[in-house]
């Protein structure tokens, strides 16, 4: 077996040296009956049969770069510079681990620093950990901390919020007994929800643009919470967009989380993603998660290190913030060498390559008849009413080589109202004959 | 012969001095690098995008400050990284015995596979129909789980091992709501030795933690553990083999009494490593174990994740798994995403999501790739080598220093700071100066029972060569420490960094970069 340096000889020498007559006497502390039982697993296979069996099953699914390809919702297609690739595969990075002996970890710590500074520029918060699994546990974790910060348990969440994160935030606040309240679908971006906060309210949970793709402004809402003490929680699922829309922080946002898989990471059938969590400096201490902080060493030198970690689950135990015990390290550097190369300047162009991507799309699916274009303020993504119910459309449009969008019903199988509505997305990996294949397909099938 | 035919004199070398610093901070191949926003490339990109000249319908949304940013070009981005990457530790490097944490050797092969467009660009929410083959690959990653743990379900979803507790701790809640004694049953036992995250994910499901003490042979203490039973105990949750590297000789009377008393037996699955085709948990009683994908089947590490924690789950729990779950009907694979739709289909108890998607695809295609290559007989192997060279570090190591506990080990060795009594050398020192010989620290002062703790966990890639090396270093410490060597209460001396100043860096929180005043 290739990956197995020992060998015979060496075992042989090892047992005589630990004084075991072989190797199952070390495992005497094992119940008779529970050891050595039959495994009905293939046997140990070269390179090139698992590339065969593993080539057979990646064949089988269509590639978003292999044609038009729409579909957004929470995750995007975006190009990659090969460099990202590249640095995340080193070895150093690859293959260390989280960095609690900072003296032989300073590749980790720096990359990490700069990683919370990059993520809390673009979120306009004060400060951003070293991140989360993704944008969703983010979003749930925010709850939690929202919960600590104003000792209430009440949640409310925007009809606008991503019904996946919608379920993370219940799955995690109820669990303690928490009160989650949801506002309903809201489609055009139109909901009151200053009228759900009351005095219990521990936060509101509003995404921008949300999932619709709306763009909302949070300013209002700010001022709501404040009003009752209660915390705005402000969710990004598409980091592109702050290169483009404003900052959260500028709407008076007291946690932004966000899903930063847009930046560097790919589309990977859902994850790994990086969570994105950024609040203010007076929160810090009620942060989940990693942070790394800048220090000395004892020659004076500048170093990182983990710090806060009172915080966390291996001080703390069962009063740590929370259970959290990793970051999405790799991710994290892959969204940093990303953010590097385009610099503020590059996000901007690239957030408009996008909106411009998104306005010529809608301009042509809703100039087809019977096609309604819902969403009036948009980013890279927007809503549609079809005539018919969205489900079929896509799956007929995937038939021709369209990947069209997120349909209702794939979100919202309980909702009715959601059947006929189809959620677009547009980067700059779209070019003018997707757009011109997606506009004659939809119009076919309609 | 050594005669010298180019006239150049023949001269005594005089005697090496090294200077004390250079004239850059450099040391030969450790370059000093400063932090990228200190490159005055706040208004550059490194990628060429064409300058946007269409449409603009922001309006009111559009951003109103830039954002100070620096973008490098790509070879000065890529020196950066590069030069960070030299300031660090990995597997490919070195051994690094971190205990509880089996850091193995990561083919490259997982990565290979892992970047297939058809696994790498596929998005979660495509059609159904043009995901089958991602689908199929999630399924028979879940029998491979399955077969190796000897248990009837699994959820694939959770993002990390501390995720996966938390996912098997709620179905453990939402079957006592079901049976109506999720109010009286609050208490949940753990070892004292338990990871952090243990009595950290007890109580993110509102429980209680009650510690169990440790015998002195380093295992539960059964009498003790028996008298804790009571009406109010809603699960144990039990690392094993424990983090003391150790296998719960009593692990069917722990799962006996828990289950006598009307709880269940949550299983810490950090250390599969060592039992993985070897014994199936199923056979030992538990009710809900996480796998770190990212240990036991070889993720990479990746510096703090991406980690991937999938749960087993016994008949007892199976219907409370979390949504969503792949379904194969009639060749077809298909994904039941919601509580509704898992109602729909008879599962009325399924539990709420934990995340967005479908958990961590990348991850299951380096873990397939790397439980494909082993084989059912590799996979064994594995384990029994893990287990073979800690116990030979073990006995090796014992000439100098003492181990916790006596016996054999599994797969880590477990040591106490008795052999550093009265040299003022501690473990903390100790660990510093394995730095300076080449290698990564063992876990220190981890399982919090033990005095000074040292958890070595060598993993099956190392050859019998490489042990001997490690071990004759570790041993050169432990005898210069006894003989008082002082150097070693400074070290590492060597590393890129000293050591550095946590205290004040947690006194004074310095979290993001600003510009200077």
């Amino acid at each position: 077996m290739r990956y197995l340096p020992l060998t015979s000889g060496d075992r042989r020498a090892m047992l005589e040296r630990i004084g075991a007559r072989n190797v199952d006497e070390l495992f005497r502390d094992v119940p008779k009956d529970a050891l050595n039982a039959p495994i009905d697993l293939p046997a140990h296979k070269g390179e090139l049969e698992v590339e065969r069996l593993l080539g057979a099953l990646a064949a089988k699914n269509r590639a978003a770069g292999a044609g038009p390809f729409f579909v957004g919702c929470g995750a995007y297609k975006h190009h990659v510079p090969a460099t990202v690739d590249h640095v995340i595969q080193r070895s150093e990075f690859l293959t260390s681990y989280t960095p609690y002996q900072p003296e032989i970890a300073q590749g980790t710590l720096q990359y990490l620093f700069e990683f919370q500074t990059q993520v809390a520029a673009l979120t306009g918060m004060e400060v951003a950990n070293a991140s989360m699994y993704d944008g969703s546990t983010a979003c749930g974790e925010a709850a939690l901390m929202a919960r600590r910060v104003t000792k209430r348990g009440r949640v409310v969440l925007s009809g606008g919020l991503h019904p996946h994160y919608a379920a993370v935030v219940r799955t995690n606040s109820e669990l303690l007994g928490d009160k989650v309240v949801a506002a309903p679908m809201d489609v055009d971006g139109k909901e009151d929800l200053a009228a759900m906060i009351d005095g219990d309210t521990a936060c509101v949970i509003v995404q921008n643009p949300d999932v619709f793709g709306n763009l909302r402004d949070l300013s209002p809402i700010a001022d709501a919470c404040r009003a009752h003490g209660a915390l705005l929680v402000a969710v990004v699922t598409e980091t592109v967009s702050l290169g483009a829309v404003k900052s959260p922080g500028e709407m008076g946002a007291d946690i932004v989380v966000g899903e930063g898989q847009s930046i560097g990471v790919g589309l990977n059938f859902g994850g790994p993603y990086v969570g994105l969590f950024a609040t203010r400096q007076k929160y810090v201490r009620q942060m989940p998660g990693r942070l790394c902080g800048e220090t000395k060493d004892a020659e004076g030198k500048r170093g990182f290190v983990l710090t806060l970690s009172t915080r966390e689950q291996h001080i703390r135990r069962d009063k740590a913030t929370s259970n959290i015990c990793t970051n999405s390290g790799l991710c994290a550097l892959a969204f940093t060498v990303h953010m590097t190369l385009l610099g503020g300047e590059g996000l901007r162009r690239l957030a408009m390559l996008n909106h411009e991507a998104a306005c010529k799309t809608a301009d042509a699916l809703a100039r087809i008849s019977g096609v309604e274009l819902i969403t009036k303020s948009y980013f890279n993504e927007f809503t549609l009413r079809l005539p018919k119910n969205a489900t079929e459309v896509v799956e007929f449009l995937a038939t021709k080589g369209v990947l069209a969008g997120v349909p209702g019903g794939r979100l919202w199988p309980n909702d009715r109202q959601a059947d006929n509505l189809l959620i677009i997305a547009a980067t700059e990996c779209v070019r003018d004959a997707d757009i011109d294949a997606f506009a004659a397909a939809l119009e076919e099938v309609l | 012969m050594g005669m010298n035919v180019q006239g150049r004199p023949t001269q005594q070398v005089a005697e090496s001095v090294a200077p004390s610093s250079t004239f850059t901070g450099n040391r030969a191949l450790q370059i000093e690098e400063s932090l990228i926003f200190e490159k005055n490339a706040f208004d550059e990109t490194g990628v060429d995008l064409p300058e946007p000249v269409g449409v603009n319908r922001l309006g009111a949304h559009a951003r109103q400050s830039p954002i100070n940013l620096p973008g490098l070009s790509e070879p000065e981005t890529m020196r950066h990284y590069v030069r960070l990457s030299q300031k660090n530790f990995s597997i490919d490097s070195g051994p690094f015995p971190l205990g509880s944490c089996t850091m193995k050797h990561n083919p490259r092969l997982n990565e290979k596979m892992a970047r297939l467009p058809g696994f790498a660009d596929i998005h979660p929410l495509q059609p159904q129909s043009t995901v089958q083959g991602a689908l199929e690959l999630i399924d028979e990653l879940a029998h491979w789980l399955l077969e190796l743990t000897g248990m009837p379900a699994v959820a694939m979803s959770p993002k990390a091992g501390a995720h996966g507790e938390l996912c098997g701790m709620m179905a453990i809640k939402a079957a006592l709501i079901d049976r109506g004694e999720a109010k009286s049953r609050t208490r949940v036992l753990a070892p004292e030795s338990a990871h952090g995250t243990n009595p950290a994910t007890a109580a993110q499901c509102g429980f209680t933690v009650d510690a169990i003490p440790a015998d002195e042979t380093g295992r539960i203490d059964l009498e003790a553990l028996r008298q804790k039973m009571g009406p109010d105990v809603a699960a144990i949750m039990v690392t094993n083999p424990n983090t003391c590297g150790l296998f719960e000789r009593d692990i069917r009377a722990i799962a006996d009494a828990v289950h006598e008393a009307g709880g269940y037996f949550y299983c810490d699955g950090a250390n599969f490593n060592a039992i993985a085709g070897k014994v199936r948990p199923g056979d030992l009683g538990v009710d809900a174990m996480h796998i770190n994908l990212h240990k036991t089947f070889s993720t990479p590490h990746g510096g703090g994740g991406p980690g991937a924690g999938p749960v087993v789950l016994s008949e007892a729990l199976a219907p409370f798994a979390p949504v969503p779950y792949v379904v194969k009907e009639g060749g077809r694979y298909h994904l039941v995403e919601t509580r509704r739709a898992a109602e729909a289909e008879g599962e009325s108890h399924a539990g709420g999501r934990l995340t967005a998607f479908h958990g961590q695809m990348g991850m299951f295609v380096r873990a397939l790739s790397y439980m494909l290559s082993h084989g059912g007989d590799g996979i064994r192997q594995a384990a029994e080598d893990a287990v073979l060279n800690a116990n030979y570090v073990l006995a090796r190591l014992k000439a100098e220093m003492t181990p916790a506990f006596d016996g054999y080990c599994m797969h880590e060795c477990l040591f106490d700071d008795e052999f550093l009594k009265g040299t003022g050398v501690e473990t903390i020192d100790f660990a510093k100066a394995m730095i300076d010989e080449g290698y990564h620290p063992m876990t220190m002062y981890f399982p919090l029972v033990v005095h000074g703790a040292m958890l070595i966990e060598p993993t099956e890639s190392e050859s019998k060569q490489e042990l001997d090396r490690f071990c004759d270093a570790l041993l050169s410490i432990a005898r210069r420490a006894k003989a008082g060597d002082q150097s070693l209460k400074t070290a590492p001396h060597f590393a890129p960094r000293r050591r550095l100043d946590e205290t004040g860096a947690a006194r004074n929180p310095v979290l993001r970069w600003t510009p200077a005043e």
